[in-house]
This record gives structure tokens, C-alpha cells and sequence, in this order.
């Protein structure tokens, strides 16, 4: 459709070890992929779309596939099936010089496991997106600067990453994809090493991020707090499907199946207690009910 | 016994190719052979022109710089002064321009192509067993080929030495570009990062390590070969040796091996000392 950020139509990811000749059509050999442990079909029959400044969360259990999904969409891993389009532009077809335009240009992206270079310091690895563009060093520089104090790290601009923690590394990977000005943010568990206070300081941020600047980002967390509170629509996915989408709290209260259910278990108790609390203040007002509901 | 019937001599037609090679390319290896020479002569000139004690002084200083202890520094700066003492300083320096004028033929090839090992699986199949045959094959071995095509004296030498010096640091090229991590060559292609760029920004510098430790070893390898090729006419230090062999000069001969190996220890500890500093991971 047009006027979506992102489009994904029958997405699959097969990671083989062997040379296969992937198709949808051929179901034996899709059951057969999926029993051989040579390979693993990672993302299965996707489809969805992001509309412009929106922030879409994908969750799931460890190995449902998000972080494959995510690395599709920038075609860093060859796409089995399907097709991935960003901005208007078909990202399945490019050729390799469109696909480096593509990714300097139209989406920045925060990776799990930070993906930081270790030989530069941490003012370098902010510049460096800037740097494979051409941006003037003075001009890469300034615009770094600026993004290390939105991430709180302005003191550490000349140390290597090596002497950080994961969490300050992961606000060096952050201060890398918002410098880069990129209408579209990919971020894979971006928080998830951060300690509760930072985190939630960082999830503000994000907001604030979000409603100045109208970015649409592209979300993946564990955490159903997180999802609730930035999330505008969310995806679950298992064994590489996307199971259920929907806004964060439709989801939570109703749940497409089992497997749902219990993924979203704590967060609808939660919810259950709270509405009992509110509901419970709202007919005895001047009681207090907090032992009620322990 | 081995029958009769079946014996074969290739030496005639080895003979004849070379022959065959000489008389229609012959201006093509006398060029070849006289641009090393030049380059050879070059380098000779400069040490011969450096005085003694400046030696001492940039070993000094290289390896404070590599080691970063006073002792081992002042040990290494000293061992040298052994060489001229047992008279051996000239023919040392001419040993040194051999090696030197190998290890930079050596690394301006060497390193390209274990890049380009790297890039292309198909040249790695094949350059593979090329590799490991010139490994295992006796350094010996490589002074013929070497004086078939270039006779006599130091540009056959060159060639040897630096022909069996090359593979250790075609090898940890290609090792040290393999072994970069693969998220952080992911993120930097994530932010539109060329083949060219991921390998000039991001997989040389963090293979540097890997890269130094062959230059290191490629000149080890280099120096032990420029001894044995003073059996073709280089001369230096190896020549003192075989001399020595020739005239069962026991005292001699352990001057002249005493010299070589302090040449070797000082040069590998600065080589292996500056290779250490390069590390990012230590910073
Ligand atoms: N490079 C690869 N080669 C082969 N299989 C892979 C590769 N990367 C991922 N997989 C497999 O694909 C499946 C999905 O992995 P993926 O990393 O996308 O999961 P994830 O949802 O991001 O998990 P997590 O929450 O632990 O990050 C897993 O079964 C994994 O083993
Ligand atoms: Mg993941």
C-alpha cells in the first residue's frame, strides 16, 4: 500500500547450510527444511506494514526470529521469499550500489549485541555512518557531539568502547543511529542491557525523539512494559510467524491464542489488579485498598 | 627393484625449459633481475652510510618504544655492539639489506594477496596447497629454480628468500581478515559501508595484529633464508658461516652464528613488540 514506511509480503528467511532453491509453492520441500537440522526456516509467511511515524514493537520468545526479521529489512542477510519494501522503494530488487544508497541514507539501526569498532573511540563510532556518507569531519564531529549528550556520554567521547559498560556501549550503538537523521529507526532489544533507571530515561528520550522529530521506528523488546509504553502497534511472533497484531493493549487484554496468552500472562494480571484497585477506589473512595488487593 | 622400463628423467626437459625461457624472455628477467639489484643496492647504501652507533641508538629507541622497559631496551641496544666487535659489522649490513629488500618485496606482494585470499574463496582453494607445499618444501629447494633463471649472486638470493618468506604473511592476512567479528562487519554494512570501505576501515585495522605477526614471522623466515643463500653467491653473514664449514673454523663459525642470531632476537622482539602495541583490543 502506498504511503507506508514499511511493507513486508510473504517474508521468509531460510538460513541453509546447503544451496536451496527456495519456494512457497513446494510445501514438501518447506516441511522437509523444516525437519533437516541443517537449516532453519527463521521467518515464516510474513506480512505486515508500518504507517509513517509510528512505533511498531515485534516481540517474542528467544529464536522466534525477530532479530532475522529486523536484519531483512535492510537485507543484510539474502531474503528466502518475499518482498521487503522501505520508503516506496523495493529493497528486494536493489542492486548492490542502490542497496548502500539505501542503507546511509533511509534507516539507522541499533543492533542487540552493539556492533561497536573496537579500534575507534567512541566519538568515532558515532561519526562513523556520517563518515561513510562523506559529511566533512568538522560538520560529523559537531553533529556527534550533540547526540553523545542526548545520550548522557559527552565525557566519554575519546575512550574506546572496550572501556565501557554494555549499557554505556548500547547508548554509543543508540547515539549511532539517531546521528545518522534517518527517517526510519531499527532497533533490536536497544534497552535491554540498560539498568531499570537508565532504561526508563532512555524509553523517554525515545518518545521525546519521536514526537519532535516524527521518526517511525521499528521496535524489537522482551519487555512488556516497554511495548506498552512506546509502543503504537505490536507484532508477536513464534517460530518465525507473526502470530498476533495489534495495539499493545488490545493484545494484552485479548489474546489470539495459548501461546499469546501466557506471553503476555504478567502484564494482563497487572492490568487486572489495577483496574480491581481502580475500580475498588472508585466505590470506596475514602478506604484505603491496598491490602485488598495483594 | 624399480623397473628398468619405467624410468624417466625429466631434468633434460626442466633444462631445456628453462633454456627455452631464458633465450626468448631473457631481456625480461635481465630487467626484472637489475631492477631488484637497483633496489637492493639502494637499501645497502643507506645502512652502509648510517653510522654504527646510530644503529644502537634507533634500536634503543624502537624498542622502548615497543617494549616499554628499560632493561630488555638497553640489552637489545647493546647486543649489536657484539658484531662489530668480532669484526662482522659490514658483512652484517649487507646480511640486513638482503633482508630488508626480501621482507619489502615480500609484504608489497605477500599482503595483497592474502587480502585478496580473503575476498575470494576460489584463489584460496587454490592458492592453499601452493601454500603449503612451499612450507614443507626444504629452503633449500627454492635456490635452484632461483639460479636457473638468475644465475649467480644476490638478485637469485632475493628471490629465494623472499619466495620462501612469502606464505606466513599471506596466511595471517588471510586469517586475521577471517577472524574479524562478524556483528561488527554487519553493523558497519548496516550503515551503507562499500566492500572497499568495510575492508579499509573496519577489517584491515582490526586484522592488524594478525597482519604484523606475519610480517614478523615472514621476516624471521627471511633471515634464516638469506644464511642458507649465500650458498648461491649472497654474501654477508652466511657466507662466514659456509666459509667456516669449508675450513672446520669452529671459532668462526661461532662468531659469524652468534651475530646472526643476535640479529634475529633484535629484530623480532621490536617487530613482535610494535605488532603488540598495534593491538586495539589492548587500548
Ligand atoms: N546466521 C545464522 N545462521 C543459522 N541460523 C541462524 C542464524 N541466525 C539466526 N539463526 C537461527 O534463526 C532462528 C531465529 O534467530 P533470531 O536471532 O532471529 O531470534 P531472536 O528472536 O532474535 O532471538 P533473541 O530474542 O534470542 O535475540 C534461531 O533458531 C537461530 O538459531
Ligand atoms: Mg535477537
Amino acid at each position: 500500500m502506498a504511503g507506508n514506511v514499511i511493507d513486508v509480503k510473504e517474508l521468509w528467511k531460510v538460513y541453509s547450510k546447503k544451496d536451496i532453491n527456495f519456494n512457497i509453492e513446494d510445501e514438501e520441500m518447506i516441511e522437509s527444511l523444516d525437519k533437516s537440522s541443517d537449516s532453519v526456516v527463521a521467518v515464516r509467511d510474513v506480512t505486515f506494514s508500518v504507517k509513517p511515524g509510528e512505533v511498531f514493537i515485534v516481540m517474542g520468545l528467544s529464536g522466534s526470529g525477530k532479530s532475522t526479521l529486523i536484519r531483512c529489512l535492510l537485507r543484510l542477510v539474502d531474503i528466502s521469499w518475499g518482498s521487503v519494501t522501505i520508503n516506496g522503494q523495493d529493497v528486494t530488487a536493489m542492486n548492490k550500489k542502490e542497496l548502500t544508497e539505501f542503507r546511509r541514507n533511509q534507516a539507522a539501526m541499533v543492533f542487540q549485541h552493539y556492533g561497536l569498532l573496537p579500534h575507534r573511540t567512541v566519538l568515532e563510532n558515532v561519526t562513523f555512518g556520517l563518515k561513510l556518507r562523506g559529511v566533512p569531519r568538522k560538520e560529523r564531529r559537531e553533529r556527534a557531539r550533540e547526540t553523545l549528550k542526548i545520550v548522557g556520554l559527552e565525557k566519554w567521547d575519546d575512550y574506546y568502547p572496550a572501556s565501557l559498560s554494555g549499557g554505556m556501549r548500547q547508548r554509543v550503538g543508540i547515539a549511532r543511529a539517531l546521528v545518522a537523521d534517518a527517517p526510519l529507526l531499527l532497533m533490536d532489544e536497544p534497552f535491554s542491557g540498560l539498568d531499570p533507571l537508565i532504561r526508563r530515561e532512555m524509553q523517554d528520550e525515545l518518545v521525546r525523539i519521536q514526537e519532535e522529530l516524527h521518526k517511525t521506528i521499528f521496535f524489537v523488546t522482551h519487555d512488556l512494559d516497554e511495548a506498552m509504553r512506546l509502543g503504537d502497534r505490536m507484532a508477536v511472533m513464534r517460530n518465525g510467524e507473526i502470530v498476533q497484531i495489534g495495539k499493545p493493549a488490545q493484545v494484552f487484554a485479548n489474546p489470539a491464542d495459548d501461546y499469546v496468552a501466557r506471553f503476555v500472562q504478567d502484564k494482563r494480571e497487572e492490568i487486572r489488579k489495577t483496574d480491581e484497585q481502580m475500580a475498588a477506589l472508585a466505590e470506596h473512595p475514602e478506604e484505603d485498598v491496598t491490602d485488598d488487593v495483594s | 627393484m624399480f623397473p628398468e622400463a619405467w624410468k624417466y628423467s625429466v631434468a633434460k626437459s626442466v633444462n631445456q625449459a628453462i633454456r627455452w625461457l631464458l633465450n626468448t624472455h631473457g631481456s625480461a628477467f635481465d630487467s626484472f633481475s637489475s631492477g631488484i639489484l637497483g633496489l637492493l643496492l639502494w637499501v645497502q647504501g643507506v645502512l652502509v652510510s648510517i653510522p654504527w652507533w646510530g644503529y644502537i641508538a634507533f634500536i634503543a629507541v624502537m624498542a622502548w618504544v615497543a617494549t616499554r622497559k628499560i632493561i630488555p631496551s638497553i640489552v637489545l641496544a647493546v647486543l649489536p655492539v657484539f658484531i662489530g666487535m668480532f669484526g662482522l659489522w659490514h658483512l652484517a649490513l649487507e646480511t640486513l639489506a638482503l633482508v630488508i629488500t626480501s621482507v619489502v618485496i615480500a609484504l608489497a606482494i605477500g599482503i595483497p594477496m592474502g587480502v585478496l585470499m580473503a575476498e575470494a574463496k576460489y584463489f584460496a582453494e587454490f592458492i592453499k596447497p601452493v601454500l603449503d607445499a612451499m612450507q614443507t618444501m626444504p629452503s633449500f629447494v627454492y635456490l635452484i629454480p632461483a639460479m636457473m633463471l638468475f644465475g649467480l649472486g644476490k638478485v637469485p638470493a632475493v628471490i629465494a628468500t623472499l619466495i620462501y618468506a612469502l606464505p606466513p604473511v599471506m596466511r595471517l592476512t588471510c586469517l586475521g581478515l577471517q577472524q574479524v567479528p562478524k556483528p561488527v562487519q554487519e553493523a558497519a554494512l548496516a550503515y551503507g559501508a562499500t566492500r572497499w570501505q568495510l575492508l579499509q576501515e573496519v577489517r584491515i585495522p582490526l586484522a592488524m595484529p594478525s597482519i604484523l605477526a606475519g610480517v614478523n614471522q615472514t621476516t624471521m623466515m627471511a633471515l634464516a633464508m638469506v644464511v642458507i643463500a649465500s650458498m648461491i653467491g649472497a654474501r654477508g653473514l652466511g657466507q662466514e658461516v659456509l666459509m667456516a664449514i669449508n675450513r672446520i673454523d669452529v671459532g668462526r663459525g661461532f662468531e659469524a652464528g652468534i651475530s646472526i642470531v643476535i640479529m634475529g632476537i633484535v629484530i623480532d622482539r621490536i617487530t613482535q613488540g610494535l605488532a603488540r602495541r598495534w593491538d586495539p583490543n589492548r587500548k
